[in-house]
């Protein structure tokens, strides 16, 4: 089954591949391994760059496939990021703490040992006391499950309420957006209990694996990142393969249509929202240790947006579309917000890229939206011979997507 | 995609090494200031000072003889980003010194980065204190050289008995407003007569807190707001305040976070009489701070200003040029021992000291909004020296930094041992 | 005094280092000069008794000169002098006593004196014995400030000797009211204070309740027997009650040192420290003491040996606070004078929370006309055409800088706003054009690419307007005329520049219904909105409708723009602010109706305001509480408020 599955699929192989070149291309080369042709935060820039793609592969299945701009996925990134944080943060005092009163001449009571860790952690936002949401804090393996199980549960809440009501299209994204906009400002708050502005800080520090540098520790973040993303990819795959993929197509092309044959919509809808958002929080967990910090800018309702356009300038309705876009906006962005790109003199005026890259980046969505619907994703059916009919500008639908130009090929 | 990478990466280094090639042997200086995004607004203004300051030092012979170099990054008001441009800055640039964050989230962001690659900080701005590093050197006030002083002046020179400490929701303010909530608990204040209230980043609908505020009169004791509203968000609150024709004789507001540069933004003709507290003026009388603004708006222009972070700036880049010196060396061990105990002149008159716990003595400085933006001082201390772990908290009462004899930033003077010789991110 | 003038002649050539005859004025200065030069509220009062007191004509002149920090102080010879800066920037120094100009100076040999706030209050003060008989209105209004600032026992007299004389109206009765409030706080005749308390039943006023609550301050007092009868009780407190729970009880016994504190676990922590003996505290060995448990097993064994006070037990606390009467005390003895206080407060408070229920009314009506005025170009946009314009954010930024543009030209701000309004319609009107012409129209069968495109012309707006404007706020200021709130009594008040706003959003209201129901352009856009087909084939263009609606909707927007920017700022993330809020608006309204989006707005302004009170000290809190309440709502009305039936509601 698997065989076939990745005989029809060949360009999973390929992507697969390319990524396991390209990590091992990474780790040779890195500071690790002692070649240091690629500088630690580079490696790091790169990890974070492969859970972005994994994000968009999420992205690119709810929109691309499924027809829902959800504009609300980094909230369930974020989330991933604030539970596996809360453990690390927790774990990471509790050891200074429990070094520190071991030197004091009577051993500390329970209460004694939590209000110091209390201390550390909140002291910084003025407060001491533990809030309910860390009752599991000091458990890796409950914070684990609770990175897919909070942004799943959420979706689960929010997906059901909204399909039921049959809330879509633009509507279903300004909700969308509501509610990350709500998330953060909630997080935002320091009564939320986790820190408010300040967020989960030094995460980059694993607890208990102080000797061992960052360099190698980058490289193991970078590891799970390629793991995480290659698996993404493959079950994203899977799912949009077969039958399943073919109904959730159905719902985009046509809701009405897909209901009317008899199938349940609104489950079809809630799993994919669902499953990503399970899989936004599983990247975001793996982002926010590599970043070092999380707080609730991250959740900010532009960056979901951000997302979005990545996937529309890879090329939606195709997964390495989304990697593709992901990756190459994403490290675009850095390398112009750095400050390193030279000015570029106009006689009249100088161009500093650090003004003007954003509008540079405004424009470009424009440019794709209007122009190449399909992304760069829409390079390779030009390889493959595959061309638009000329339709002199009449959609073939309400949402011309990929795959459905190469369907109405075949 | 993987040849699209290198390549990106190749480009980068290469980009970045260029300036490099030019001088060989320099001593470089990192920059961590944002200069997109949100907090542009205030960091811009001290990735220029920096730039003024390290001309000025070249002009004058450079440091060891050797010349400076400025490098200068764009973490783009992204807290992550902070954490990466400072490793960007030590691994692939090997900066000696780095002067940069405003917030106080980004300077926790950097924190872990730099105590593990044994970097070196200037942090400019005034915080919230509970916290010492060993690669930190904190030019700006901690909460008992601005935020105490001011609460005193309120207490004892105008006689307010009834406070509202409003401020934007993030550490600065929460802390802040803790440790002024337990201080005037102290100083005889119930805890009934304390109003506090956070709002968001960049509030602008005034109306009911102000209002609040007004009602808090009824009761016949005198009301003082203690401000630390940050950013844009004052300008509304502001307008709101004089639109109710509330003067600065029936509540005054003293505020943390509007200096000169925040002023500029609105018409203050309404405001004139409403207080600040800082360890810097512009209109601080001294010849050293005539050059300064001279200085100054010969480079950017007439109609800017000089703010307290930028003097920060000044006392810490002078402090450390003298510490390397005095060390012979760039090393980082070196300077921090040398900083210690380094002198330098402050603009406003009188002596800058680096104190073991890595912060500074200051004046301070409380002045008067006039009409034409400027601040009038109408008082103005002794140096008062910076306190890490304020005493007004019973968690921090009994902590102490002393990285001179402890060669600890959390030495807990109760049970006589180092908490942790990391500092708390 | 010929001598002085000869001298004076040579102080214009020298300037400087005069001998000055000393006058009894400058003998008080110099007497007092310390204290004066030290300038701290807590030390100046002899100072300021001293000049007020010395019977001196030029008393008055001398204090008003020194509240205005007109006072220098000469380094060289330590002499106070009157100072005026003159355009050289030196100083022109005048002698006290005599009033005559003795001579210029350079600031650097000279010290300014800069009474702070509470000094000049202090001063202000004690000139009110001069100002409230004097001839110039605007002094005696100032005395009366002074007074109601600074309310002072030793002003009463002075006031109501001054009565009798006043002669405007508008003052008198000013006077008369503030004497009745002294009268409250100070006369010693318990009939008159009971009197003019009687006088305010029913007044709102701040300074009335400001006089009332400190006659009404209690403290909470613990009696081993029932209190003695010569207290102004307030009421008897039961413990175990709401207002006293046992555990404060028990405090309060502890800290009239009526009784022995409780253990507290620093307490307890402190005394296993100090004994430790031979590796054990009462015989519990350290290494056990990780509990609570076992730490106050050992804290037992050493009370036994006499080592530590026995702790005390709950039984103990209980039966100490059954043998305790409490009791809140009205610092105030008289007690009739507390009944009228406390009753004439009591019937004020209903009227107050009444009052500010209608200002909270007027603040959440005030919100809701801002969102209606930044979401009703969007209804058009949004609601009429069904497009998404992420960008509509940006258009009122646009309007904004507009705004603040025209204000750098003309620099009247009447006109200039007069001016800028048109400007900032005109401004976005053609920018809306252009994006409906080059980006909109290819994309309205494609909803959701519309979305994405106008969100990258809103980021590369806004980053535009920070490259031009810089990312420092700008100001935009209102005309005077807009300054200041309009008081209906001391609780209910809003500000001018609110009113204007909402005034200008009813404008649009009926402005948008004149034209969507009496217009043609009104008539071809709807035709348009429900089918474009059917309506080009009756001879409508749609390209046209399209175009200019959505002009008009993004021009709108830049009048929206000026309003706020008005009252709250002027920066390029002042767009990005409104657009969640704008989107709600509508969302929440129900699409297509502009009795949706007002409703709509009403709504979320009322709800966002009526969250705030619930919760006065976290403005954040109730943002996301709205916007929870807002999915939520939506999930039962997914419509909005006034949904389109029928073939116009489309899908």
């Amino acid at each position: 089954m698997k065989n076939s599955f990745l005989m029809r699929n060949p360009s999973v192989l390929i992507f697969l591949g390319l990524l396991a070149l390209f990590t091992l291309a990474v780790t040779l080369m890195s500071e690790a391994t002692g070649a240091g042709l690629i500088s630690t935060s580079f490696v790091k820039t790169l990890g974070k760059t492969l859970c972005l793609c994994l994000i968009a592969i999420a992205m690119d299945l709810v929109w691309g496939y499924t027809g829902i701009l959800s504009l609300g996925h980094f909230a369930f990134f974020g989330l991933g990021g604030y539970m596996i944080g809360m453990w690390l943060m927790y774990e990471r005092t509790r050891q200074i703490v429990e070094a520190s009163l071991a030197n004091a001449e009577i051993p500390p009571t329970p209460q004694e040992v939590s209000d110091a860790i209390g201390t550390q952690i909140f002291g910084v936002v003025g407060g001491s006391d533990f809030p309910a949401i860390w009752a599991f804090a000091d458990s890796l393996t409950i914070q684990l499950i609770l990175v897919v199980a909070v942004p799943g549960l959420l979706a689960l809440i929010f997906g059901w309420l909204a399909f039921r009501s049959r809330v879509t299209g633009v509507y279903l994204s300004i909700l969308t957006q509501a509610m990350t906009l709500a998330l953060a400002l909630y997080l935002f708050q320091n009564d939320s209990g986790l820190r408010g502005n300040n967020g989960l800080s030094g995460l980059q520090n694993l607890p208990g694996a102080d000797g061992i540098p960052q360099s190698v520790v980058s490289i193991w973040f970078f590891w799970a990142s390629a793991l995480a993303l290659a698996l993404g990819y493959l079950l994203a795959a899977f799912v949009v393969s077969g039958k399943f993929g073919s109904v959730i197509r159905g719902i985009r092309d046509d809701e009405a249509r897909v209901r009317f044959l008899g199938y349940s919509v609104e489950g079809y809808k809630l799993f994919i929202f669902v499953i990503t958002a399970m899989i936004s929080g599983i990247a975001g967990a793996l982002y926010y240790p590599q970043a070092g910090i999380i707080n609730p800018a991250e959740i900010a309702p532009i960056a979901s947006i951000y997302l979005a356009v990545w996937v529309a300038i890879g090329g939606r309705g195709r997964l390495y579309g989304a990697v593709i876009g992901a990756a190459l906006v994403s490290l675009v962005s850095t390398w112009f917000t750095g400050g390193q790109v030279p000015d570029l003199p106009l006689g009249f005026t100088t161009i500093k890229w650090v003004d003007w890259w954003q509008v540079l980046l405004g424009l470009s969505f424009v440019l794709v939206t209007l122009f190449a619907p399909k992304g760069i994703g829409g390079l390779f059916d030009l390889l493959d011979g595959i061309r638009s009919p000329k339709r002199h500008g009449a959609p073939l639908g309400p949402d011309a997507g990929a795959l459905r130009e190469r369907e109405a090929q075949e | 995609m993987t040849i699209l990478k290198s390549t990106l990466a190749g480009a980068m280094v290469l980009t970045m090494s260029l300036p490099a090639f030019a001088a060989e042997d320099t001593i470089k200086v990192g920059v961590l200031h944002s200069l997109s995004g949100t907090m542009a607004i205030s960091e811009t203004t001290l990735k220029d000072t920096m730039l003024m300051l390290i001309d000025e030092q070249n002009a004058k012979g450079g440091v060891l003889g050797k010349q400076l170099e400025a490098v200068v990054v764009d973490p783009a008001s992204d807290w992550p980003l902070f954490a990466e441009k400072a490793r960007e800055l030590l691994t692939v640039q090997d900066v000696d010194v780095m002067f940069g964050c405003w917030t106080s989230v980004s300077r926790k962001s950097v924190l872990p980065v730099i105590e593990e690659l044994n970097g070196l900080l200037f942090y400019p701005v005034q915080y919230e204190g509970e916290e010492s590093s060993k690669n930190v050197f904190y030019t700006g006030a901690a909460p008992n050289q601005q935020a105490i002083p001011a609460t005193d002046y309120f207490l004892d020179e105008l006689g307010v008995e009834k406070f509202a400490l409003l401020g934007t929701d993030y550490v600065y303010p929460r802390t802040t407003n803790n440790i002024l909530e337990s201080y005037l608990k102290s100083k005889g204040i119930a805890e009934e007569d304390i109003f506090v209230n956070y709002t968001p980043f960049g509030h602008s609908d005034w109306s009911k807190i102000v209002a609040d505020v007004v009602a808090l009169g009824a009761d016949g004791k005198k009301v003082g707001v203690i401000s630390t509203i940050n950013g844009d968000a004052n300008i509304g609150f502001y307008k709101e305040l004089a639109a109710a024709g509330i003067s600065a004789d029936d509540i005054p507001v003293v505020a943390f976070s509007v200096g000169e540069e925040e002023l500029s933004g609105l018409d203050t003709t309404n405001l004139v009489g409403h207080l600040a507290a800082w360890n810097y003026f512009q209109s601080a009388e001294s010849d050293l701070n005539d050059e300064f603004v001279a200085a100054w708006k010969a480079k950017m222009g007439d109609e800017r200003v000089t703010n307290d972070p930028m003097e920060a700036h000044y006392i810490g880049f002078n402090m450390w040029v003298n510490a390397v010196e005095a060390a012979g060396t760039t090393d980082v061990d070196a300077v921090s021992t040398a900083m210690i105990g380094q002198e330098y002149p402050n603009l406003t008159g009188g002596t800058a000291v680096m104190l073991p716990n890595h912060h500074l003595a200051k004046p301070v400085l409380i002045g008067e909004i006039q009409a034409d933006g400027q601040f009038d001082i109408i008082s103005q201390t002794a140096e008062v020296p910076g306190d890490a772990w304020t005493d007004f908290l019973p968690e921090s009462a009994v902590l102490k930094s002393d990285w001179k004899d402890l060669g600890c930033g959390m030495y807990n003077t109760e049970t006589k041992s180092c908490v942790q010789l990391k500092s708390n991110y | 005094m010929r001598p002085f003038l000869t001298l004076f002649g040579a102080a214009i050539l020298l300037a400087l280092s005069l001998p000055v005859q000393a006058g009894p004025v400058q003998d008080i200065l110099q007497e007092h000069g310390a204290i004066i030069e030290k300038s701290s509220r807590k030390t100046i009062e002899p100072a300021i008794d001293a000049l007020a007191n010395s019977g001196l004509p030029q008393a008055q002149q001398v204090l008003e000169d020194w509240q205005a920090k007109d006072m220098w102080l000469r380094k060289e010879d330590g002499l106070f002098f009157k100072g005026e800066v003159l355009p050289s920037k030196a100083i022109r120094l005048s002698d006290f006593d005599t009033g005559e100009v003795v001579g210029e100076a350079d600031k650097t040999a000279l010290k300014q004196l800069k009474p702070n706030s509470g000094i000049r209050a202090l001063i202000a003060t004690a000139l009110v014995q001069f100002q409230l008989s004097d001839p110039d209105p605007a002094r005696r209004a100032e005395a009366l400030i002074a007074i109601t600032r600074a309310p002072d026992a030793s002003t009463l007299a002075p006031l109501r000797g001054s009565i009798e004389g006043e002669v405007d109206p508008g003052l008198k009765a000013r006077k008369l009211r503030l004497e009745r409030l002294l009268t409250i706080s100070f006369d010693p005749d318990e009939a008159a204070r009971i009197g003019a308390i009687e006088s305010f039943a029913g007044d709102l006023g701040v300074d009335v309740r400001a006089a009332l609550n400190p006659i009404l301050t209690t403290k909470r007092r613990v009696f081993a027997g029932d209190p003695p009868g010569d207290l102004n009780i307030a009421r008897m407190l039961k413990p175990g009650s709401d207002a006293l729970p046992e555990a404060e009880a028990y405090d309060l016994i502890v800290a009239a040192k009526l009784g022995p504190p409780r253990l507290t676990p620093d307490d307890l922590r402190a005394a296993m420290l100090a004994n430790i003996e031979n590796g054990a505290v009462g015989g519990v060995p350290v290494a056990e003491l990780s509990t609570d448990a076992a730490r106050i097993r050992a804290y037992a064994a050493l009370a036994n040996a006499g080592a530590v006070p026995a702790a005390v037990t709950d039984a103990q606390a209980a039966e100490a606070v059954k043998a305790h009467r409490f009791a809140d005390i009205y610092d105030e003895p008289s007690k009739p004078v507390t009944d009228a206080a406390s009753a004439t407060l009591s019937a004020v408070e209903t009227k107050v929370a009444l009052n500010q229920a209608l200002d909270l009314g007027l603040d959440a009506l005030s919100l809701a006309s801002i969102y209606f005025l930044a979401a009703i170009g969007l209804a058009i946009t949004f609601g009429v055409m069904g497009v998404i314009n992420m960008a509509h954010g940006e258009f009122i930024m646009m309007g904004a800088y507009t705004g603040y543009v025209v204000q750098q030209l003309i620099p009247n701000y009447t006109l200039s706003i007069i001016v800028a309004i048109p400007m900032a319609f005109a401004v976005t009107f053609g920018a809306g054009v252009a994006m409906e012409r080059l980006v909109i129209r290819w994309l309205y069968s494609r909803p959701l690419e519309t979305l994405l495109a106008t969100f990258g012309i809103s980021i590369a707006l806004q980053q535009i307007a920070k490259n031009i404007f810089g990312t420092q706020a700008r100001p935009l200021t209102s005309p005077g005329w807009l300054d200041g709130a309009w008081v209906l009594n001391d609780v209910v008040s809003i500000s001018y520049i609110r009113i204007a706003i909402f005034v200008l959003a009813l404008i649009f209201l009926g402005f948008f219904l004149f034209l969507m129901k009496k217009t043609r352009l009104g008539l071809e856009t709807r035709a348009v909105t429900q089918n474009p087909r059917m309506a080009a084939s009756m001879g409508i263009n749609p390209d046209r409708v399209n175009m200019l609606t959505f002009g008009l909707g993004s021009g709108i927007a830049g009048i929206a723009g000026v309003a706020i920017g008005l009252y709250a700022k002027v920066t390029s993330e002042l767009g990005a602010d409104y657009i969640v809020q704008s989107f709600m608006t509508v969302v929440v309204g129900g699409v297509g109706n502009i009795w949706g989006t007002l409703l709509g707005a009403t709504m979320i302004g009322s709800l966002q305001k009526g969250i705030e009170w619930l919760n006065p000290s976290n403005t954040l809190a109730a943002q996301t509480y709205m916007i929870i309440f807002i999915i939520i709502f939506i999930q039962f009305r997914p419509r909005g408020i006034i949904a389109l039936k029928g073939r116009a509601a489309g899908d």
